[in-house]
C-alpha cells in the first residue's frame, strides 16, 4: 500500500500549495516540498529490497471488466527514475522560490509542478499497460500547463500548444500501440507482457505495435522529425525546462524504449528504427546546439542531442549498450538540470540569455561560474567527469554493433563526430558567457544569486563529480538494478571506471574532444556555412498546418451547420429511416407469428379519436390554440390507453401530466404568437409530409412487428421477488422505489435540475403581455371567477387528502410519490388559477426551491443510510407494525425514497409554473427574491 | 387490435415530426410532446397489450410486463419536464433575440403582435 503512497502523495500535495498564498512564499515552498520528501523517503525505504533484485507491487483493482487496475510496481528500473524525478524535483522546488519573481503565481507554479511529477512517477511504476498510458498523457495535459505558464505571453502559449499536440498525438499512437499489444498478449499487466517477448514478436501485429510505441516515444524524447517542440517549449519558466527538458518529461520516452525492451526489443525493425533514429537525432541536435545564440537554445538542442545518444544506445543490440543508456539518462539529468538552473540564473542576473550579449561573468559571479563550468565539462564528456564514462561506453558498444551490417564502421564514426559537436557546443557555451574578455553593455549588473538558489546547482555538480571520481562505488548496485529490468534477467556485469587502458574508445573520446577544440575556434565557417540556408522557422510550419486544419474544419462547420433546427431534424430523421429502414427489411415478414387480439368498439371509437386528434394537431399548427385542445385529447387518448391495457399507474400519471402540461403550454401561448403565419412553400411541405409518413410508417411496422412476435421479458424476477424482496405488491412502484431505484434517483435530479434551469431562465425576463386574444377581443375583465375561486379552494384540502392517500397506498397498489407528487401539484395550481399570484403568494409563501432540493436530499439520505446497516447504496428494508385501532400495516424504508420522489415532483412542478405565472404579474422572479 | 394500436402510433409519430419540422419554436414544442406521447405508447407496448392484469400482485397470477410500466412512468415525468424547459428557452429566445424562428435565419419579429 505504502507503495501507491509514492504516487498518491504528490497527488495530494498538488492541493498543498494551493492553500498557501504568493505573499509567504517561504511556506508556500516548505510545505509543497513536504509531501515529495516523504514519497522519497518511502522509495528509499523500499531501495534495499529492490537491489537485492526484489519487486514489490501493489494493486487495487479499478475497472476490471477493462483489465485496468491500478497496479503499482517498484522493479530497478522504476526505482532509478523514482529517485530522478523526485530528487531533482525537491530541488526544482527550493530554485524556483528563488526564480519566481514577485508578480507571478508561485501557488499555481507549484500545484502545476506537483500534479506534473504525479503523472511522471505514474508512468515510472505503472504495473498496468492502460495505466502507463493514462500518467503518459497526464504529462502531456500537466506539461501544457507549465510550459504555459506565462499565459499572457504569445510565445509561451503556442508552444505548450505545439508540445501538447505533438506529445498528445504521439500519445494516441502509443494507446493504439499499447492495445494492439495487449491484443496479442490478451492481458495488460505489465509482468505478463515482458515475459511474452516470443508471442508479440511472432504476431504479424508486431510491426505495427512497434511503430505505434515507438511514435509515441519518439515525440515524447523529441526525436528527429518530432524534435521541433522542444525548442519551442523553453518558452516555459526556466526551472520547468530545467525538470521537464533534463530529468523527466522528454525522459519519459526513453523510459518507455528501456520499458519495454524485453518485450519488443532484439528485431530487426527494432535495431534499424531506433538506431538510425538515435543516430540522426543526435547529430541533428548537436549541430544545431552549436549555431544557436539563446542560451536556453543551445541547451534544448544538446538536450535533443543527448536524448539521440540514448535512443542509439538503445538499438544497438547489446546489453552493456542498455546500461550505458541507462547511465546518460542520470548523468544527463544531472549535468544537464545543472546548466539549465545556470541558465536561469544567469537571465535572471543579466536580464538577457543571448549569448552573444553575455561575457566575462565570472568576474561577477564566480562560484555559479565554477558551477557551470563544471557541469559543462560532464557535458562535453570530460575525463574525470560523469559524461566521460557514458559516452565512452557509449563509443565502445558502438564499435561492436551489428547494425548496417558492412556499412557498421560509419556508426562509431559518426558517433564521434556527434561527441566532437557536443565538445564544441559545451565549449562556446561555457567559455563565451563567462570569459571571453570583459563584459560590456549588460542590461543589469550581475551579482552572485542567493546561495539557496544556488544550492541545487552545487549539489547536481557535486554529484557529476562524484559519479565522475568513483563511478563504480556510487552507480553499479543502481545501474544493475535498473538493467536487469530493461533486459528481463540478469544485468551484465559491470566494470564501471575512468580508466580502462588504452583501447580504440578512449582514443576516439581524445580525436572529439581534440576536434571539438578545432572545431570550436573555427567555428566562424560552420556559421558562414550555415548562412547560405535560408532559415525555416518549425514554429511557422507548424501554425500554418494548424490553421489550415481549422479552416477546413470550420467551413465544414459553416457548411454543415448553419442553425437551423430544422435542417438539424432532417439529417436526424434521414439517418433514422436509413438505419431502421434498412433494418426492417432484413425481418422475416411484418406479421409474427402471434394472431391479432379481437377488437371491441371502444377501442376502436378511442384508437381513431386518438388518430384524428394527432393528425388534426398537425394539420391546424398554424392555429396554435386548436392546436393545441387537439393535442390535450391525444394526452388524454394516451392515458385511457394506458388504463385500458392493464397500467393503472401510467394512467393516472399520463393524466396528471395532462393537466399540469396543459396549463403550462397555454401560460406559454400567452406569451407567444397566437398563430404562426404561412411560411412554408408547397415543395417543402409535401418533402415533410413524405419524411413524416415514412417515419410513422416503420413505426408502425416496428410496432406491430414487435408486438406478433413472442415475448421474452426478464420481468419474471421483478414479478417474483416483488413482495419478498421489496414488500410491495405493486410491481411497478417496487421496481422504481426500489429494483431500479438508483435509475429514478438519476431521473428525479434531473426533474430539479431542469426546474431550477427554467427558473433561472424566468430570470428578468422581459416578456411582451398582449391585452387581447389573436382576433383583437380584448381578455374578460373578472380576472379570478368566483365560482373557480370556492371551487378551487374547496377541493384543495380534498386533493391533498387524496394524494396523501395515493401516496401511502402506492407500494401495493397503483399510486406513489410520482402520481402523488403531481396531483399535490394540480391542487395548488388551480388554486393558483383560479385567485391569483398575489393572493396565493399572501397565505401561502412558500418557496418551491428548497422543497424541491429536499426532496433529492430525502431520496439520496435513504439511499445513503443504507451503508449505515452494511448494506449497498438504496438498499430497502421493511417490516409489519401493528398500529392500535388502524390495525397491521407494512411499511418500507422505500416509503422514505418515494417521499424525496414526492416532494421533487411537487417543488419542482410548482418552480415550474407558479415561476412562469409571476410573469403575468408583478411578481416577476428577479435577483432580489420577491417580496409578497 | 394490436395492427390498430401500431397504427395509431405511427400516425401519432407521423404528426408529431411534422409540426418539430416547422419553422417556430411553438410547433416544434406541440410537435415534441406528440411524439413523446407515440414514444411512450410505443415503448409501453413492448411488455404485450393485456387486458385487465394489472401488475399488483394478487392471488389471480396473471400480470402484465411491469417494466416496460416503470420505465415509461418515468419517461412521461422526464418528458413533462423537457416540455417546460424548452419552451420556455423558446420563451426567453423570443424575448432576448426578438423571434420565434429555429431556421436558423434571425428575422426579426414579424409584425403581428408587435404593431
Amino acid at each position: 500500500m505504502s507503495l501507491l503512497l509514492i504516487v498518491l502523495l504528490p497527488l495530494l500535495g498538488s492541493l498543498v500549495p494551493l492553500m498557501g498564498s504568493n505573499e509567504r512564499r517561504n511556506a508556500c515552498a516548505t510545505m509543497t516540498a513536504v509531501a515529495p520528501t516523504i514519497a522519497l523517503g518511502i522509495a528509499l525505504a523500499y531501495m534495499g529490497q529492490v537491489l537485492d533484485g526484489d519487486i514489490p507491487r501493489a494493486a487495487v483493482s479499478w475497472i476490471p471488466a477493462l483489465g485496468l487496475e491500478l497496479a503499482m510496481r517498484l522493479d530497478g528500473l522504476s526505482l532509478l527514475f523514482v529517485l530522478l524525478i523526485l530528487g531533482i524535483g525537491l530541488l526544482i522546488i527550493l530554485y524556483t522560490r528563488f526564480y519566481l519573481a514577485d508578480g507571478d503565481d508561485m501557488p499555481r507554479f507549484y500545484a502545476f509542478l506537483m500534479l506534473f511529477m504525479t503523472s511522471m512517477l505514474g508512468i515510472v511504476m505503472a504495473d498496468n499497460l492502460l495505466l502507463l498510458w493514462v500518467f503518459w498523457e497526464l504529462t502531456s495535459l500537466s506539461s501544457f500547463l507549465l510550459i504555459g505558464y506565462w499565459y499572457r505571453q504569445s510565445e509561451a502559449r503556442k508552444g505548450a500548444r505545439m508540445a501538447l499536440t505533438v506529445t498528445g498525438a504521439g500519445g494516441l499512437a502509443l494507446l493504439a500501440g499499447l492495445l494492439l499489444i495487449g491484443q496479442i498478449v490478451g492481458s495488460y499487466d505489465m509482468q505478463v507482457v515482458l515475459d511474452s517477448r516470443e508471442l508479440i514478436q511472432q504476431d504479424p501485429r508486431y510491426l505495427p505495435a512497434l511503430l505505434l510505441v515507438l511514435l509515441g516515444a519518439f515525440t515524447k524524447s523529441a526525436q528527429v522529425p518530432f524534435q521541433f517542440w522542444l525548442p519551442h517549449a523553453m518558452a516555459a519558466p526556466t526551472p520547468v525546462s530545467a525538470f521537464l527538458h533534463s530529468a523527466t518529461m522528454v525522459k519519459a520516452g526513453v523510459f518507455l524504449l528501456a520499458r519495454m525492451h524485453p518485450a519488443l526489443a532484439g528485431s530487426e525493425a527494432w535495431l534499424y528504427l531506433v538506431g538510425l533514429t538515435g543516430l540522426v537525432t543526435l547529430l541533428y541536435g548537436a549541430y544545431f546546439a552549436l549555431l544557436k545564440h539563446d542560451l536556453k537554445g543551445i541547451l534544448a538542442f544538446s538536450t535533443v542531442s543527448h536524448l539521440g545518444i540514448i535512443t542509439l544506445l538503445f538499438g544497438l543490440d547489446s546489453r552493456l549498450a542498455v546500461v550505458a543508456g541507462l547511465f546518460h539518462i542520470v548523468n544527463h539529468a544531472c549535468f544537464k538540470a545543472a546548466l539549465f538552473m545556470t541558465a536561469g540564473i544567469v537571465d535572471h542576473e543579466c536580464g538577457t540569455r543571448d549569448i552573444r550579449k553575455l561575457k566575462g561573468l565570472w568576474r561577477f559571479m564566480p562560484l555559479t561560474t565554477t558551477m557551470a563550468v563544471l557541469a559543462g565539462a560532464a557535458m562535453a564528456g570530460v575525463p574525470l567527469f560523469n559524461g566521460f564514462l557514458s559516452k565512452e561506453m557509449m563509443l565502445a558498444e558502438s564499435l561492436q554493433t551489428p547494425l548496417l551490417g558492412g556499412l557498421s564502421w560509419l556508426i562509431p564514426a559518426l558517433a564521434t563526430v556527434g561527441s566532437l559537436l557536443s565538445v564544441a557546443y559545451s565549449l562556446r557555451l561555457v567559455r563565451n558567457v563567462f570569459f571571453d574578455g570583459p563584459a560590456r553593455d549588460l542590461p543589469r549588473t550581475p551579482h552572485e544569486p542567493p546561495r539557496l538558489m544556488l544550492a541545487p546547482v552545487m549539489l547536481l555538480t557535486v554529484i557529476c563529480v562524484v559519479v565522475g571520481l568513483l563511478p563504480a562505488l556510487t552507480m553499479t548496485a543502481l545501474l544493475e538494478a535498473a538493467a536487469s529490468a530493461a533486459l528481463a534477467g540478469d544485468s551484465p556485469e559491470l566494470h564501471l571506471a575512468i580508466w580502462h587502458g588504452v583501447n580504440p574508445a578512449l582514443l576516439m573520446s581524445l580525436t572529439a574532444l581534440l576536434g571539438g577544440l578545432l572545431l570550436y575556434l573555427q567555428r566562424r565557417h560552420v556559421f558562414a556555412f550555415q548562412r547560405q540556408f535560408r532559415p525555416r522557422d518549425a514554429r511557422l510550419l507548424f501554425e500554418m498546418g494548424i490553421q489550415l486544419g481549422v479552416r477546413i474544419a470550420q467551413r465544414a462547420i459553416d457548411s454543415l451547420e448553419n442553425g437551423s433546427l430544422q435542417r438539424y431534424m432532417l439529417w436526424l430523421v434521414i439517418a433514422v429511416l436509413c438505419v431502421a429502414g434498412s433494418a426492417l427489411t432484413q425481418t422475416s415478414g411484418l406479421q409474427g407469428p402471434l394472431e391479432n387480439q379481437p377488437l371491441d368498439g371502444l377501442l376502436i371509437a378511442g384508437a381513431i379519436i386518438a388518430m384524428f386528434a394527432g393528425l388534426a394537431t398537425a394539420i391546424m399548427h398554424r392555429r396554435r390554440l386548436i392546436s393545441l385542445l387537439m393535442l390535450s385529447i391525444v394526452g388524454l387518448m394516451t392515458s385511457l390507453a394506458f388504463a385500458r391495457f392493464s397500467a393503472p399507474d401510467l394512467a393516472l400519471t399520463q393524466l396528471a401530466v395532462e393537466v399540469v402540461n396543459m396549463i403550462l403550454l397555454m401560460l406559454a401561448l400567452f406569451f407567444l404568437p397566437q398563430k404562426t403565419p404561412q411560411e412554408s412553400g408547397a415543395p417543402r411541405i409535401l418533402r415533410d409530409v413524405l419524411l413524416a409518413a415514412g417515419f410513422g410508417g416503420i413505426v408502425a411496422s416496428l410496432n406491430y412487428a414487435v408486438l406478433t412476435r413472442p415475448l421474452e421479458s426478464i420481468s419474471d424476477f421483478y414479478l417474483e421477488n416483488s413482495v419478498p424482496g421489496g414488500g410491495g405488491h405493486n410491481v411497478v412502484n417496487v421496481i422504481l422505489v426500489d429494483f431500479r431505484g438508483f435509475d429514478t434517483l438519476g431521473e428525479i435530479t434531473v426533474l430539479c435540475i431542469a426546474a431550477i434551469g427554467i427558473y433561472k431562465l424566468l430570470n428578468r425576463l422581459r416578456l411582451f403581455m398582449p391585452s387581447s386574444d389573436a382576433d383583437g377581443r380584448p381578455w374578460a375583465l373578472d380576472h379570478h371567477p368566483a365560482i373557480l375561486g370556492t371551487v378551487a379552494q374547496t377541493i384543495l384540502p380534498l386533493a391533498l387528502l387524496v394524494s396523501f392517500f395515493i401516496f401511502l397506498r402506492g407500494h401495493n397498489a397503483p399510486g406513489g410519490g410520482f402520481i402523488a407528487g403531481l396531483i399535490t401539484a394540480a391542487a395548488l395550481l388551480l388554486l393558483y388559477i383560479a385567485r391569483g399570484v398575489d393572493w396565493t403568494q399572501q397565505r401561502a409563501p412558500i418557496q418551491f426551491q428548497p422543497i424541491a432540493v429536499a426532496g433529492v436530499g430525502v431520496a439520496t439520505l435513504t439511499g445513503v443510510g443504507s451503508f449505515v446497516f452494511g448494506q449497498p447504496f438504496l438498499t430497502s428494508a421493511y417490516g409489519h407494525f401493528h398500529i392500535p385501532l388502524i390495525g397491521d400495516i407494512e411499511l418500507a424504508t422505500a416509503i422514505l425514497f418515494d417521499l424525496g420522489v414526492y416532494l421533487t415532483v411537487v417543488g419542482s412542478t410548482l418552480m415550474m409554473l407558479a415561476n412562469l405565472g409571476k410573469m403575468t404579474t408583478r411578481h416577476r422572479p428577479s435577483k432580489n427574491k420577491e417580496q409578497a | 387490435m394490436e395492427a390498430l394500436y401500431a397504427m395509431t402510433t405511427g400516425i401519432l409519430a407521423a404528426s408529431g415530426l411534422f409540426l418539430a419540422l416547422r419553422g417556430r419554436t411553438f410547433p416544434v414544442v406541440v410537435g415534441l410532446t406528440l411524439l413523446s406521447y407515440a414514444v411512450n405508447l410505443f415503448l409501453f407496448s413492448m411488455g404485450g397489450l393485456q387486458a385487465g392484469a394489472a401488475a399488483v400482485i394478487d392471488d389471480s397470477g396473471n400480470y402484465t410486463d411491469p417494466l416496460p410500466q416503470a420505465l415509461v412512468l418515468t419517461a412521461i415525468v422526464i418528458g413533462f419536464a423537457m416540455t417546460a424547459f424548452s419552451v420556455i428557452l423558446a420563451m426567453r429566445a423570443r424575448a432576448d433575440l426578438g423571434s420565434d424562428h429555429v431556421n436558423g435565419n434571425r428575422v426579426d419579429e414579424s409584425r403581428e403582435e408587435r404593431s
